[in-house]
């Protein structure tokens, strides 16, 4: 079976973000107000198996080893078999 | 002395390296990421760069490489290593020195001459200086902000090993911009001394760094 998998990735909370305050402040100078902007990463990818408690362990490998810095950063992760996602 | 000069795709500091480690008696040699078994070497400078573009974070791909392993056996084997840079982000991607380096509080690329305080001279690194003696070396990097989640821990087993002096140009958390391992042999640090090893660059304060190799 082809699970669909997505790995959202922010920084933790109270973690300075300047990426994020200059978008706000870039915003600001377009006329706009906004406040606590935040900025997450989007990482998609699909996998072949059969239980999906086991793709999910394996994604949670790839977070700490490697798609994410657990010092700075927090993750969810989605796991999707193909056929139930949205629209299909 | 052979010291091994690590090279990703995406490193640029490397030749400026080996030609410091010239300047101070040694000799480089030059380290492809693929090499895992590294016993020859008496010493590892991981230079500065962009590895792997920097994607993801900077280091982290690095962080995956066989290299990194044969890193991993020569620090059990108490040889020192220095992470310039790009190769800062690396040693904190990996571990071997707390902290991480993160994008700059305001987020351009600073590339300038700063004015640091030697925190510690314990390292092998930094054993030519004083205690709080000041140094000048240069700067040049977009995440180069110090973030920790236990500075005291730092504090109580003196792993500081430089502080920016007058200003802190990153945000750095107590203005931190070079650590080492419990040992001392492993450093991580992110102004380049390799760009000031000769009084006609403007300060030859960074040649100490590679002299303490020997």
């Amino acid at each position: 079976m082809l699970f669909d998998i997505e790995v959202k990735i922010s920084l933790k909370s109270g973690m300075l973000n300047p990426e994020a305050s200059t978008i706000e402040r870039s915003l600001d100078l377009l006329g706009y107000t906004v406040q606590n902007v935040k900025t997450d990463e989007i990482i998609k990818f699909q996998m072949e198996g059969e239980d999906r408690e086991v793709i999910r362990e394996n994604v949670v490998d790839m977070c700490e080893r490697l798609l994410c810095n657990p010092v700075i950063h927090d993750y969810k992760i989605n796991v999707i078999p193909q056929n139930m996602a949205c629209g299909k | 002395m052979k010291i091994g000069v690590i090279r990703f795709p995406g490193t640029n500091c490397d030749r400026d390296v080996a030609q410091a480690i010239e300047l101070a008696g040694l000799e480089p040699e030059y380290i492809w990421w693929s090499e895992e078994k590294l016993s020859d070497y008496d010493g590892i400078v991981i230079p500065g760069g962009f590895s792997y573009g920097d994607y993801l974070r900077a280091g982290a791909m690095a962080s995956i490489t066989p290299v990194i392993e044969g890193i991993k056996e020569l620090v059990k084997e108490e040889k020192p290593v220095l992470g310039i840079c790009n190769g800062a982000q690396i040693l904190g991607e990996i571990g071997l020195v707390p902290g991480i380096f993160i994008t700059n509080e305001n987020p351009k690329f600073n590339c300038e001459w700063v004015d640091l305080k030697v925190a510690t001279n314990r390292t092998p690194f930094t054993k030519a200086f004083k205690k709080d003696q000041s140094i000048a070396l240069p700067i040049a990097h977009a995440e180069g902000r110090f973030y920790t989640e236990d500075i005291d821990l730092l504090k109580d087993q003196d792993q500081i090993v430089l502080q920016f002096e007058g200003k802190n140009p990153n945000g750095s958390m107590e203005a931190i911009t070079s650590v080492c391992d419990e040992s001392g042999l492993v450093c991580a640090m992110m102004p380049h001394p390799e760009r000031a090893c000769e009084e006609i660059f403007g300060s030859d304060d960074g040649l100490n760094f590679f002299k303490g190799f020997l």
